[in-house]
């Protein structure tokens, strides 16, 4: 049964429990003639929780665990013999998977029954073309172990899944009856249906942990997989990036590194100061009208995808520079450049740091000013010297957070700062990010075998080592230094 | 005493009138002046970029909503069609579309005739390369679907091809086709004269908006309908897992979190979460939910459940900040009249708080929708073409997302792709817009001062 099926009849069940523990509740306190101790609906409340919420989590961790026990069983199928010169085991268990679905598409077209697949041998009957008239391309001719692994993994699918239905529904059912037994109008219903909500939204708040926590275990556990592969000092001290898909490539972090830092700083060049006197102006001097007009319209830059950006610099910003600037000088001919990607980027940025400024300018009290202002200060003597300081702290922590989403954009610099690893210094040359080959090295069909696909995971530790870095920084920056005015 | 007298600081008295300015006073308001004014640049500067951004996009994208199509009538020839004659639906398909290209050549040609319109274009096929690769599949779709109307001449709107279409559009001219392969300026000339004798017409785009991508080779037949209806998956999941989800993590932190270092972890948590880059949370789709719990690739389940951790913490934040401005009195009067803790934030905390929680969520969302980076880690960008199923099924079935079907076209050859990825920007922008334009309607309407 699918799981959706089954998430609806729990969700029935559920439905259901409501008003059996409401209605036992009602009757059973009619006959003893006692008061309730809560109101009805939370007889009903407290059948239904438990009805649900353990059977559908039962089902949300089984959907988790049983794909990893079978397929480690299965892949302990396949000798090393069928593996392919070259190939993986993980290519070999792909086709295993690919077969397995063939064989249930069969099924379902009605082509093949389940004892004439126990009955099937790979050496004697011709899979390859039967699979194909299912739609399901094999590209050679299909080994025997393959095959047994395919069919293994199978029954042992349809088997989880039995068991899961029966599992899920059984202990759905289970609590039902339970929970239902035990209505009574004594029975504190309403504590414990509260504590059972109180549970869930511990719950719901322990998501962010565990995502944070996926993240950085799935980045360790592959990026030791990519260290056992490829000596650690060649990838953070060597200055080439070259990929082989055959094997013996050079994977130094260092041309990206530079690529990436040479980015964000030019965006940041182009950001902070624009940034910065954007929120002075519209903080100090704007009129109302054009404070009301221009705040939002710069905060929409905000809120535009950056796969707009993105385009932006392809097809407007890219080609404008190369033939107006970098041609004419004979600086270059690529119209992805350092240039454009940081120039949009530093567009994409203005208001992370407008916003964020405008803000703390803002929380700098009057006084401040009318004193500047009574020892003869003009307005701007007053910014520079009074409000800017004052301010410092949170600028500061504006413009790293600034700096951690540049390093971390991705879509701007794979449409505008090209593919090539480089280390240079003129800013019309394509160079290329971390971000950006962790985009060609994991798109595509990956093979979790090789370090050319493994070391995305170094490089998106790298990228999140750093990012989080810059983040702590600017937290710790504004919290040590801000000034607290009364 | 004796520092007042002897400080050079202390400037002379004045001598001049209070009225004219004196050198220094002058220098301090001209920069004053000039600070005023780079601000101001600064500003127009930053509002210029948004324009030119917007401009710059709708200049290259809005084309894409025409479509030059050619009216004709082609003969649906039995001799080709169904050699046996008997209608039988298997015979007819055996028709393999190289079939159809002829049928559709020779109407080109008699369409040409009956204009009267005299062109240098030598042959049939040169005159049927007007017409888009994909007009034989429309046809055999059309003779599939009815194949009692084999022998009988059907009028049909097929597309132009890309070129013809890029021609109108001012796309291609006479000198780029010159250099051209796949069009010649005797090709354009006969498309120009077949405009005005109204078989090429240009019409709006509908089949922009349901048909699905399209090869390389023929831009004029790509749309986004499976990237709209890809999207609209991801956006219904991360819009039932994330709002339940963000509102019950919010109300547990902000009403029942005691204050320790447990709950501070929580909270760091969260707002690193909101600054990781959306790429890392690729990385996790494909290492958790691709490789360890084998969904499979390019589905919209997957995409979802990204978009759902990554919008988490943006919808935490709102809903935080939606409770914490419900005034105390509130909370306490229930509490007063007896209402347990829960009680008083079920039923008159969190309804006061709805419309900030919505506003927040329909952020989030928009967010997620205009999200890239982590879609092309989990497989989005592959090439789809065929509709994904409804749901619930559909949501493991391959489909693309806009974002990234913006970026898959941006990566193809043809020009004609450029102008079908600033088109599906602009599709993109209406449904943030419309989003955004909701939320700031939700909040005008419901919310509350205090």
């Amino acid at each position: 049964m699918s799981t959706g099926y089954i998430t609806l009849i729990v969700l029935g069940l559920c439905g259901l429990g409501f008003f059996l523990g409401r209605a036992r509740a009602l009757a059973t306190s009619k006959a003893t003639g006692k008061k309730l101790h809560s109101l009805p609906n939370y007889y009903g409340q407290a059948v239904a929780l438990f009805t649900a919420v353990p059977a559908l989590l039962l089902m949300l961790a089984w959907l988790f665990l049983q794909p990893l026990m079978i397929e480690g069983r299965v892949a302990g199928m396949i000798p090393d013999s069928v593996i392919p010169e070259g190939g993986a085991k993980s290519l070999v268990m792909a086709d295993v998977r690919r077969i397995a679905d063939g064989l249930d598409a069969l099924m379902v077209a009605g082509h093949m029954s389940e004892s004439d697949l126990d009955a099937m041998r790979a050496d004697f009957t011709d899979i390859r073309n039967r699979l194909g008239n299912v739609g399901v391309a094999l590209g050679s001719d299909v080994p025997v172990p393959v095959f047994e692994a395919a069919k293994e993994l199978r029954k042992s699918q349809n088997a989880g899944n039995f068991l899961m239905t029966l599992a899920v529904l059984g202990l759905s059912l289970g609590l039902l009856a339970w929970s239902w037994s035990r209505v009574h109008p004594d029975q504190r219903a309403r504590n414990a249906s509260e504590t059972f909500v109180l549970a869930l939204l511990i719950g719901a708040s322990l998501v962010a942990i565990l995502t944070t926590a996926g993240i950085v275990a799935s980045l360790l556990f592959e990026t030791i997989n990519f260290f056992k592969m490829y000596p650690a000092s060649d990838f953070f001290f060597s200055t080439v990036w070259n990929p082989q898909f055959r094997g013996g490539s050079d994977l130094g972090i260092l041309p990206l590194l530079w690529g990436t830092l040479y980015v964000s700083f030019l965006a940041l060049l182009v950001a902070v100061p624009l940034g910065l006197m954007i929120a002075i102006y519209l903080a100090e001097y704007a009129s109302k009208p054009l404070r009301a007009f221009a705040k939002p319209a710069i905060e929409v830059l905000a809120g535009i995808p950056t796969i707009v950006y993105g385009l932006f610099a392809l097809i407007t910003v890219g080609p404008f520079l190369r033939d107006y600037i970098a041609s004419p000088l004979g600086l270059g001919s690529s119209s992805s450049s350092v240039l454009t990607a940081g120039l949009v980027m530093g567009i994409m940025l203005i208001p992370f740091v407008s916003s964020l400024s405008d803000d703390i300018i803002n929380a700098v009290p009057q006084s401040m000013r009318d004193g500047s202002y009574g020892l003869g200060a003009t307005k701007s003597e007053t910014i520079k010297q009074v409000i800017l300081p004052a301010a410092l702290p949170g600028v500061v922590g504006a413009i790293l957070l600034a700096a951690s989403r540049a390093i971390g954009e991705t879509m701007i610099v794979v449409m505008g700062a090209g593919a090539a690893a480089k280390l240079g210094l003129n800013p019309f040359e394509a160079m290329t990010t971390i971000t950006v080959k962790i985009v060609s090295q994991l798109t595509g069909d990956t093979e979790f075998a090789s370090p050319e696909t493994l070391v995305a995971f170094a490089l998106g530790l790298t990228l999140f080592v750093f990012t989080l870095g810059l983040n702590v920084l600017a937290l710790v920056i504004v919290r040590k230094y801000r000034e607290q005015y009364e | 005493m004796t520092d007042l007298t002897s400080s050079d600081a202390v400037p002379a008295p004045r001598k001049g009138s209070l009225l004219t300015q004196d050198a220094r006073t002058k220098q301090r308001n001209a920069k004053e002046a000039r600070f005023r004014m780079m601000g101001l640049i600064a500003v127009t500067i930053g509002v210029l970029s948004l324009v030119g951004l917007l401009t710059s996009i709708l200049a290259s994208g809005l084309s894409s909503f025409q479509q030059t199509y050619v009216e004709l009538e082609v003969y649906l020839d039995p001799a080709k069609l169904d050699k046996k004659g008997e209608r039988n639906l298997t015979d007819i398909a055996k028709v393999s579309t190289f079939g159809y290209a002829p049928l559709i050549e020779a109407a080109m040609i008699s369409a040409i005739e009956r204009t009267g319109v005299t062109s240098d274009v030598a042959n049939a096929k040169a005159a049927g390369e007007l017409i888009s690769k994909e007009a034989p599949a429309t046809l055999r779709d059309f003779v599939l679907a009815n194949p009692d109307l084999i022998g009988e001449t059907v009028q049909f709107d097929l597309l132009a091809a890309g070129r013809i279409d890029g021609f109108f559009k001012g796309r291609v001219t006479m000198e780029s086709a010159a250099l051209d392969r796949n069009v010649s300026p005797e090709q354009l000339q006969l498309a120009q004269q077949l405009k005005e004798a109204g078989i090429l017409t240009t019409k709006f785009n509908w089949a922009f908006f349901t048909a699905p991508d399209a090869s390389d080779t023929r831009p004029e037949a790509a749309g986004l309908g499976v990237a709209i209806i890809g999207s609209a998956y991801m956006m219904l999941i991360v819009l039932v897992l994330s709002l339940p989800l963000g509102v019950a993590a919010s109300i547990y932190l902000e009403e029942f979190a005691p204050k320790n270092r447990w709950t501070d972890l929580i909270e760091v948590n969260i707002s690193n979460l909101a600054a990781v880059p959306s790429i890392v949370f690729g990385i996790l789709g494909l290492a958790i939910f691709i490789n360890m719990v084998g969904l499979p690739q390019s589905a919209p389940v997957v995409g979802g459940l990204v978009l759902t951790l990554m919008t988490l913490p943006t919808i935490i934040i709102a809903t935080r900040a939606a409770l914490k401005s419900v005034p105390p009195s509130i909370r306490d009067a229930a509490l007063g009249v007896g209402a347990s803790k829960m009680q008083a934030i079920f039923h008159h905390v969190l309804p006061l708080a709805m419309p900030g929680i919505l506003t927040g969520a329909i952020i989030g969302l928009a967010q997620a929708l205009g999200e890239t980076a982590p879609l092309l880690l989990i497989g989005m960008v592959a090439f789809v073409r065929e509709y994904p199923a409804g749901p619930p099924e559909g949501f493991f079935d391959p489909a693309a997302a806009l974002p990234v079907q913006v970026y898959n076209w941006t990566q193809r050859g043809d020009p004609a792709f450029v102008e079908r990825a600033s088109g599906a920007i602009i599709v993109l922008l209406v449904f943030l817009v419309i989003m955004n334009i909701a939320a700031i309607l939700l909040r005008r309407r419901f919310e509350r001062r205090w």
